[in-house]
């Protein structure tokens, strides 16, 4: 009895604890700044795409969105409770000031907005970098500078920014853009679509294996500003390429919006894998503040034998409305989704997957690992559609919650729907909280509770944690610590 | 954008039939039944009929089978009938008490409240309002939640009669009690049945509900039931739905359970054409235990859905749900399981599974076991599945000498025998063990049980 009580009064303090901990991105970085006014109607929409200097057929893209997007309200289905956004309050173009002609080299960025990478912890200066990334640095929905560029030009890989693509190669941009996410998706796509600033382009030609990780980092740095920027991955036949994407955000008392899109498409035999480690600011620890984020990511395994593979590790954000799905659309193509959502304090997230089976013999596996602690509410929403010629088809979910104390709920929403007799599909999921007999186990065996509970979280997520590329799972570990600080040693 | 108009009508009949027939529908209905009925049709008015943008009623139309125009019967019509000529029972050697209720009618007008042993007692609700106008006020429309649901609402405005059953405090009815819900008219019908169950505290009961459909006209059927469950009562209930292809049928039931209580619930879908069950259980008190399970054997174009709501609103309850269904040709079926677990619902207990089998390619089946979950010390679990007969155990069946039909009857009786075995009154369990085995060797037809012969289907 003793020892429980003590036990008890530890884990008291060591969530405690867990709702003090602060987020360490959450500095300003004082920089200059090109915004435009507050508000959104059709000149908006018209000027953003000409500071872009976009062909015409980009501006005509962003006007049926926005029209499009007009005549939508935006979805209440979610297990989220967000107060009402005033669209008309956010600036939907704010730019690092940078040289007329954007930086030829890395003296020629702005010192102040290379220091800002540099506290990240994203190196933007690539003669000394040594991990072997390509960083494409997004700040506030504007590309700053992308690494290791030239270098895989030589291989034929184009990666650069979004708004260089659409200069560059408009051909590419307008036979994938909105060919797995079209504008008339959803309320955020369709918003997204009309006033998306950058982001990030890929192209994987035939045959070749991208040497190293790609990497995208996303900063919102501006005030009262949305981000709002759009990824397109595209690999062809028997090409391979590992994505990955990291963004974090200050802390400021109001709330901002941050509404992406990523698309993918998988040729034959390619093989895309794409990794997020979430981290914007997720509000303090009375829930005030924080970053809406409102993602639309698919992929379309449109080619046979195609793979795409999502890990998300989502850690940061008040409100989280993201669902990275696969239309497994080739022959034998495969649909991974691996997911670890921490939500703390107030923190709302509603996350999960769409694997959606048209091609014969398709397989998709899905894990998902939610942790709630604090008020939070962490909810798995995920769907898993077999279609009359999905023949042979295979399917494995398995959605597990974890829940640190009394007051944050966790909440599985699978919908389970098969078309025809040869395909198979399970799911399973388990609600539970850290038993006490683990703890015991550990203390007895001279481990400190904190530090049981630290192992027994990372266990927990490491079936999902394994799979994301080595030095992102090094971030993600420690991210997982400041999540659940206190907890984790 | 036509069926918006069309329903629109629907519901706007309805309301002019309820107002046109006011002094019918108020008449020998007690003061406080009738207020109720106003608050229902208000309620009506302004929920209508489930879409299928409505969550609850994403994978079931049930507004289009109200556009059928059906019938509705405000008095009980006068079909004479000695229950032995036209029907015998699916469950002969059960020694049970039967009652009958006719096209939601109860059947027995001359002995419309029967006295059990120990003071229990059984008959027509209407009745029931009239000699025990306190009990049932104490019970009616308390635990069926209308607020959210039109078509309790609508239930609520029209109600007139069904079966009620009183067990007072400390009673155990050994035998049990056995309802048959026939359905037979010359024309096509609309049934609203209402059933109130009240089981006091530390008493037990068990009643088994069937339903037919006699005659080969289209029935709809929108039924409530709902269900008090006293401190330490214990409580099982079995239905087998057995009506024809034109049959659809809406049933919601509403289990409130009080501290120790245990109920089992057991729904055996064999035959109908459209069948939706609305199932919500309230686990009001500690130390409650749930059993809600199911079996669905569809073919043709059979349409079944199942939803289930569990609320553990006080801790240490336990529940569990168990749904197994085969689907034959190219019939649709649907799971929706819902646990929820409040905030200080610790200790809470809570499985869930759906299991199904797709036999072709044109059927199809959606599965959506939901948990939401608030207490964090909890052992929550749900799992479901969809697929086939195990290839290995046919292999080793046909390695055996066993032909291919006869192992994948075996296979599929397997299958749903884990639902059956759950049935606690033994000689039904052999029974519906029979009707299982026929129902998937496709001998048994609704006119099994009929015996007019009117139709050769």
């Amino acid at each position: 009895m003793q020892l429980r009580k003590v036990m008890e009064k530890d884990q008291d303090k060591i969530l405690h604890e867990v709702t003090q901990s602060e987020y360490k991105y959450g500095f300003v970085t004082d920089i200059e700044s090109e915004s435009i006014a507050k508000g959104l109607n059709e000149d908006v929409v018209r000027l953003i795409s000409q500071k872009k200097n976009e062909p015409e057929f980009m501006l005509e893209f962003r006007l049926k969105a926005f029209r499009y997007w007009q005549k939508m309200k935006m979805p209440e289905w979610a297990h989220l409770q967000i107060p009402e956004i005033n669209y008309q309050d956010i600036i939907y173009y704010s730019a690092p000031k940078q040289k007329a002609s954007g930086p030829k080299s890395l003296d020629e960025i702005d010192p102040e907005l290379k220091a800002t990478f540099d506290k990240l912890g994203i190196s933007l200066d690539e003669q000394k970098h040594l991990s072997g990334i390509a960083v494409d640095a997004v700040m506030d929905s504007i590309s700053v500078k992308t690494t290791f560029k030239e270098s895989l030009a030589d291989l034929g890989i184009i990666f650069c920014s979004f708004s260089e693509a659409v200069q560059e190669h408009p051909d590419l941009i307008k036979k994938y853009m909105g060919s797995v996410v079209p504008y008339t998706d959803n309320y955020f796509a369709a918003l997204n679509s009309a006033v998306f600033s950058d982001g990030s382009f890929c192209y994987i030609p035939k045959g070749v294996r991208c040497p190293m990780e790609l990497s995208t980092y996303f900063r919102i740095n501006a005030a009262n500003t949305g981000q709002f920027e759009r990824t397109l991955i595209v690999a062809e036949d028997d090409a391979y390429v590992s994505y990955l994407e990291g963004c974090t955000a200050p802390r400021r008392d109001e709330n901002q919006l941050h509404a992406a899109i990523v698309e993918i498409i998988a040729n034959n035999n390619a093989f895309v894998k794409y990794s997020t480690v979430q981290n914007w600011y997720p509000g303090d620890k009375n829930g005030l503040g924080g970053i809406y984020n409102f993602v639309t990511k698919r992929g379309k395994c449109a080619g046979e034998n195609s793979k795409i593979s999502w890990t998300q590790v989502e850690t940061g954000s008040a409100v989280t409305w993201k669902y990275p799905s696969c239309i497994l659309l080739g022959n034998n193509s495969v649909g991974e989704f691996y997911s670890v959502a921490v939500t703390n304090n107030h923190q709302q997230a509603d996350t999960g997957t769409k694997m959606i089976h048209i091609g014969k013999n398709t397989k998709s596996t899905i894990v998902s690992k939610g942790i709630s602690a604090g008020f939070s509410n962490n909810s798995y929403r995920g769907l898993v559609k077999v279609t009359k010629n999905a023949t042979n088809s295979r399917n494995y979910s398995q959605c597990d919650s974890l829940l640190l104390g009394d007051k944050c709920g966790a909440h599985t929403f699978p919908y389970i729907e098969v078309d025809n007799k040869d395909s198979i599909v399970e799911h399973e999921a388990t609600t539970s909280k850290i038993g006490e007999d683990q703890i015991f186990y550990c203390n007895q065996r001279g481990i400190k509770t904190e530090d049981a509970i630290g192992l027994i979280v990372n266990g927990y997520a490491k079936e999902v944690l394994n799979k994301l590329p080595m030095e992102f799972a090094v971030e993600a570990q420690k991210l997982l610590q400041i999540s659940l600080e206190g907890s984790v040693g | 954008m036509s069926t918006e108009i069309v329903n629109t009508d629907i519901k706007i009949k309805l309301l002019d039939l309820f107002q046109e027939n006011l002094s019918v529908i108020k008449n020998d209905s007690p003061d406080y039944i009738n207020k109720i009925r106003e608050k229902a049709i208000e309620l009506f008015s302004k929920l209508g009929f489930p879409d299928k943008k409505n969550e609850n009623y994403k994978y079931t139309d049930v507004k289009k089978e109200f556009d059928n125009g059906y019938k509705t019967y405000l008095s009980p019509k006068n079909i004479k009938f000695e229950i032995k000529d036209i029907f015998s029972c699916d469950v002969p050697d059960l020694n049970t008490k039967v009652i009958l209720l006719l096209n939601g009618w109860f059947y027995d007008r001359e002995n419309l409240l029967q006295e059990l042993p120990g003071g229990a007692i059984i008959g027509s609700l209407q009745k029931a309002m009239e000699v025990y106008p306190e009990l049932v006020e104490r019970h009616f429309a308390k635990y069926a939640d209308m607020e959210k649901e039109g078509l309790v609402a609508l239930n609520t405005a029209f109600v007139k009669d069904g079966i009620f059953l009183y067990v007072p405090k400390g009673v155990v009815i050994e035998k049990p009690i056995q309802v048959i819900n026939v359905l037979m008219d010359e024309e096509e019908g609309f049934t609203s049945h209402r059933n109130l169950y009240i089981l006091e505290e530390n008493s037990q009961a068990s009643v088994v509900v069937c339903d037919h459909t006699l005659s080969a006209v289209n029935f709809l059927t929108n039924s409530v039931a709902e269900f008090f469950v006293g401190q330490n009562a214990h409580f099982d209930y079995s239905r087998i739905q057995n009506e024809h292809n034109g049959s659809k049928q809406i049933s919601h039931l509403f289990f409130h359970q009080e501290k120790d209580s245990k109920v089992t619930n057991n729904t055996i879908s064999l035959h109908g054409g459209v069948i939706r069950n609305n199932i919500s259980v309230l686990l009001n008190g500690e130390g409650c235990e749930n059993n809600t399970y199911g079996l669905y054997l569809t073919d043709k174009g059979q349409h079944i859905d199942n939803y289930i709501f569990i609320d553990h609103a006080k801790p240490n309850c336990i529940s569990n749900q168990l749904f197994k269904g085969v689907l034959d040709d190219f019939a649709t079926g649907a799971f929706n399981g819902k646990i929820l677990v409040r905030k200080d619902a610790q200790k809470t207990q809570a499985y869930q599974a759906n299991n199904n089998i797709l036999l072709t390619d044109d059927a199809d089946i959606k599965t959506r076991p939901q948990l939401e979950i608030y207490a964090d010390d909890v052992k929550c679990s749900h799992g479901a599945t969809v697929g086939q007969l195990d290839e290995n155990a046919m292999f080793y069946m046909r390695a055996r000498g066993i032909p291919k039909k006869e192992a994948k009857l075996l296979l599929m009786y397997a299958f749903a025998h884990e639902v059956i075995q759950k049935i606690k009154v033994p000689a039904l369990k052999d029974r519906i063990n029979d009707l299982v085995e026929k129902r998937l060797r496709g001998e048994l037809s609704r006119c099994n049980s009929c015996q007019m012969h009117c139709c050769n289907t």
